[in-house]
């Protein structure tokens, strides 16, 4: 019997009489865990950094909009509110719990690896459930189902099991790992780009992202030699990475804030200026992150943003260039001809270089400006606090996002241009194609009836002819399909590196206890 | 019962004479004979030394260390600090090259300075392992000190002192130098060609600082360190060791077999270095009987430094201020005397376009958490964190995009800040001249308290006339709130003088 939340069948009511009174008893018991979210320990600067990123959808009563040529000021996307039903449905039927556990794991049986993970959960009420963790991917799923939670998220794996935590002393609970976690988010692009603000997003700005996630890709594995990134979409305007080879899973913190300082370029508040000033010449890093970028500045900077339309864009441009007389000319152009666009007023800065007297012009200094601007609008702006630190949590994948429904997917980098957040499947369509595709194959769809085995996978192995499991009948499949053939390579070097590294680990045990 | 007087033991010499325990209490005494001036501090000291050296030896070490961290906190340059500090050691913690001596390492002044390097860092890792602010500031203290000393050393004991480290660096062989030639110079500021340098690989995990600034070549996870970053490279090791080893020491402190000797001495030592920090005490900032409410911050902020007003404007305009902007204003405002409940209603009022609910779930927490009513035992009891000082201020944070807070002086452009200046009034071209120099020269403090001199100088006049002076004292400011108090005071002043 087809199961989806638009029908209005019995077996979803039936659950929903399971589960809810459930959850008002569920927070309650943790109500201190709510309270105690900050406790002991964790620093003032480390809670809530992600609110600044993921929380400004409500736009402050007078936002400082600097020149948008065409604001787009609609007042975000409409929250599409994806009920409780829909979400258990979710969970249920679709959310790949076993793929996430063996990812967490770096294996099949159970180790500290996934046991001392911390979780945390937000409920459907709000309430935020630090400090969860869960020994087996069968009690995982199965909390997960109980509390029914809007999204969870992903911390670091502890020395201890975090849920021990009261009765350990203070300090003794001390994060071991973590992935490298990288955030990039369009807010952070307000300034330049001229399409969307705020929570919105449109395939043009999505172009940022996805240059930003080619020059970090790139940096990661050429400079820093990780292997295992996988990309995720945040559900509305920004994307994650998780890299998770173990050489970057242990990482202390001040390696992390190492990398991310060399991977952090624009920095400075609006007050700052010029933002880019780099040395020359330039870093391979920087140069490599130049070439990958030049042609996105071309197209989305100069053509799809038009991004120095405006005169007071303009006036910014003009700002960031050295040479006084030619910035002079370049005004009184412009401003005689207001409309034109922002490739020719690019050109227009060499054509009119070229022109000009070159006693004064330092070509060089000319080309390195530029280069800065290049850099300046379309280097990746990441949210370097959630890298710095290894107690940072971070969205896990494939959740839902409560404001859009869309599945947080992995992005796959071998094809990251064709990459397109807005058909990204939400979960109402997601649960609607099952429903279809059983109606389409009554035999396989309805045998079973959709009792809550039905998406257990291990159960359907075992099941002589396979059952299909309901997300291969779903446009979530070539996600999942994706997902698996990650955790796949990650878990084969897990293997090969296990003995390598658990020789490491006497060699720190043995140091003396000298003091 | 007299004989068992008579071979009763004294408590304190028990341990020793226990024969029960003599089989565990016999270690093995590696003779140390300090053949190099530098030390990684590996091995721990096991000759016996006297109480008075015992208590002499630390402080003598502890003064130098106070002092390094004095220079960092004043934003001192290397060379100012080099030359602040090489007298003081010279006189408190001498320490010879081999080459000072005739006989060499052998020579027993050598020896005696080693030693006593030697044993006062162990002291003090005993005194200092006991809480994680402790640790991270001895240690960071402890290597600016060892790099301080690394730099000063002769270049071939240098080398000799690397080799006997047996670090693991794989050197570049000519061939891969030449064609990574191009990477590598452009990768290392200040150098022209690739053959000018010997060059090492190592994995980019031990040069952070390195690969932090951007400095270096990497390529497969392993960094290019041409031969004058080992400094980098030998600083990194060295600190990570020292972590390492004060972890340790803080989880054996609790089980050592103690008397009563040695533990004043070593609590003593850890409360002396406590002070150094604390430039600011609690309380300090807050004007007796000054009305500060939260409908009197506007009127108040013309007492403002740059950065809080700075911090004030902005949120007066956009009617929100990011995370690090609230938080190191809302310290601010708890440290001029805002009380808790009127902090809340400050930010609930500035906050317009935001629901109650929306502000109480997503800011009154952590306004909340700066005041110490809520969090763990320790925010608490420490009534939450002290309001930052321009020191921490200039280091820690360096905003983002959108984000406010931080130090307009360091953290905004010149003209910015020039723009910024202006705004609030100051219009002297002399001063703001005398400002530019400052931040080119990465003065800060003294940018600021030029500016404040400025502003305030007919009073300034006034209290050094009337002899007032020392009720406000005049030292360099450095801290936020103290900006406040006295630009409110020599205000207060003012108007009193004027209604008298």
């Amino acid at each position: 019997m087809p199961h989806s939340v638009a029908s209005e069948d019995s077996p979803a009511s039936h659950k929903d009489d399971e589960v809810l009174p459930d959850a008002p008893n569920a927070a309650e018991k943790n109500g201190d865990d709510v309270a105690e979210k900050a406790t002991a320990g964790v620093k003032l600067e480390d809670m809530f950094n992600d609110e600044d990123d993921d929380d400004d959808e409500f736009p402050t009563s007078s936002t400082p909009v600097e020149t948008k040529t065409q604001p787009t000021d609609a007042p975000g996307p409409p929250p599409v509110q994806v009920d409780t039903e829909t979400m258990l449905a979710f969970y249920h039927r679709l959310f790949p719990f076993r793929y996430l556990f063996q990812w967490l794991n770096h294996g099949i049986v159970p180790s500290p690896d996934f046991g001392n993970r911390e979780f945390a959960l937000t409920l459907q009420n709000d309430a935020y459930l630090r400090y969860q963790s869960y020994s087996t991917a069968d009690l995982f799923r199965k909390d997960i189902l109980k509390m029914n939670p809007a999204r969870f998220e992903i911390g670091p794996v502890y020395n201890r099991n975090p849920r021990d935590r009261k009765t350990l002393g203070a300090g003794q609970l001390k994060p071991l790992a973590k992935e490298l976690v990288f955030d990039i988010d369009l807010t952070d692009y307000d300034d330049i780009r001229t399409c969307c603000t705020k929570a919105n997003i449109c395939e043009k700005c999505w172009a940022f992202v996805t240059m930003a996630i080619k020059v970090v890709d790139a940096a990661l594995r050429q400079d820093f030699g990780f292997e295992h990134i996988l990309w995720v979409y945040s559900g509305r305007r920004g994307a994650h990475a998780w890299v998770c080879d173990p050489r970057a899973r242990n990482l202390p913190d001040d390696r992390r804030r190492a990398v991310a300082n060399y991977l952090d370029l624009v920095r400075g508040g609006t007050q700052s200026g010029k933002r880019v000033n780099l040395k020359r010449p330039l870093h391979p890093h920087m140069n490599r992150s130049l070439e990958i970028l030049k042609p996105y500045f071309a197209q989305t900077t100069l053509v799809d943003q038009d991004t120095f339309e405006g005169s007071e864009q303009a006036q910014r441009l003009l700002s960031l260039l050295p040479d006084k007389g030619l910035n002079e000319s370049l005004r009184k152009k412009w401003e005689s001809a207001p409309d034109r666009s922002s490739t020719n007023k690019w050109a227009d800065i060499d054509a009119l270089a070229k022109t000009r007297n070159s006693s004064t012009l330092n070509p060089a200094e000319l080309r390195h400006a530029k280069q800065d601007i290049v850099l300046e609008y379309t280097y990746p702006r990441l949210d370097s606090e959630v890298s710095k630190k290894m107690i940072h949590l971070l969205k896990s994948p494939f959740v839902i996002h409560p404001g859009t429904g869309r599945v947080c997917v992995p992005i796959d980098m071998r094809s990251v241009d064709q990459f397109d957040p807005l058909s990204v499947p939400n979960v109402t369509q997601l649960l609607s194609e099952i429903d279809s595709w059983d109606a389409e194959h009554p035999r396989n769809g309805t045998t079973e009836g959709p009792d809550a085995e039905g998406s257990v996978p291990n159960d359907s192995d075992a099941r002589g002819s396979r059952k299909l499991q309901d997300y291969e009948k779903t446009s979530l499949k070539p996600y999942i399909d994706y997902f698996r053939s990650f955790i796949a390579g990650l878990l084969k070097e897990e293997r090969n590196g296990k003995r390598e590294r658990n020789d490491d680990v006497p060699e720190v045990k043995t140091e003396s206890m000298e003091f | 019962m007299i004989r068992q007087e008579f071979h009763r033991i004294d408590p304190k010499r028990r341990a020793n004479l226990d024969y029960k325990k003599q089989q565990f209490a016999t270690p093995v005494f590696k003779q140390q004979d300090y053949p190099h001036r530098l030390n990684f501090y590996d091995t721990p000291p096991t000759a016996e030394i006297t109480l008075e050296q015992f208590e002499q030896w630390a402080i003598d070490r502890l003064k130098i260390l106070a002092e390094i961290e004095a220079c960092s906190y004043r934003n001192k340059t290397a060379a100012e600090t080099t030359t602040h500090i090489t007298p003081l050691i010279q006189k408190f913690l001498p320490l010879s090259a081999n080459t000072s001596s005739r006989t060499g390492a052998a020579d027993p002044r050598l020896k005696n300075e080693r030693q006593k390097d030697h044993y006062s860092h162990f002291i003090l890792r005993l005194a200092f392992s006991a809480t994680e602010d402790l640790r991270r500031r001895f240690a960071r203290a402890e290597t600016m000190l060892f790099r301080f000393r690394f730099q000063a050393d002769d270049s071939r004991e240098r080398r000799a002192f690397i080799e006997s480290l047996n670090l693991d660096w794989e050197p570049v062989s000519d061939e891969e130098r030449r064609e990574l030639a191009e990477h590598l110079v452009a990768a290392t500021p200040g150098l022209r060609r690739s053959d000018e340098e010997s060059w090492y690989k190592v994995d980019w995990e031990k040069v952070p600082e390195l690969v932090e600034r951007r400095v270096v070549f990497l390529s497969r996870g392993k960094a290019y360190v041409p031969e004058r970053e080992q400094l980098s490279m030998i600083v990194a090791e060295f600190t990570t060791r020292i972590e390492r080893a004060l972890e340790l020491t803080s989880r054996a402190v609790p089980r050592l077999d103690e008397d009563d000797r040695l533990s004043p001495i070593l609590n003593h030592l850890s409360k002396n270095f406590g002070s150094a920090e604390s430039v600011y005490t609690e309380g300090e900032g807050v004007v007796d009987g000054a009305p500060i409410t939260a409908s009197s911050v506007d009127h108040l902020s013309q007492h403002f430094p740059l950065c809080m007003r700075n911090l004030h404007t902005t949120l007066r305009k956009n009617n929100h201020l990011k995370h690090y902007g609230r938080l190191q204003y809302t310290l601010f405002l708890k440290g001029i005397g805002l009380s808790l409940e009127e902090c809340i209603m400050f930010w609930r009022q500035s906050f317009k376009g935001f629901t109650d609910d929306e502000f109480n779930s997503r800011y009154k927490y952590n306004i909340r958490h700066v005041y110490g009513d809520v969090g763990g035992d320790v925010n608490r009891r420490g009534r939450g964190y002290p309001p930052y000082s321009c020191q921490k201020i200039l280091n820690d944070s360096n905003p983002g995009v959108g984000q406010t807070h931080g130090c307009p002086y360091r953290h905004f452009s010149v003209d910015n800040l020039i723009g910024l200046l202006q705004t609030t009034g100051v219009h002297d071209k002399d001063l703001l001249r005398g400002v530019r120099e400052d931040v080119e020269k990465t003065r800060y403090h003294i940018a600021c308290n030029r500016v404040f001199e400025w502003a305030h100088k007919a009073d300034i006049k006034r209290v050094k006339e009337d002899g007032s002076a020392s009720e406000i004292d005049l030292d360099t400011i450095v801290h936020p709130n103290t900006y406040f108090k006295r630009s409110y005071l020599l205000k207060q002043g003012r108007n009193s003088q004027r209604n008298a």
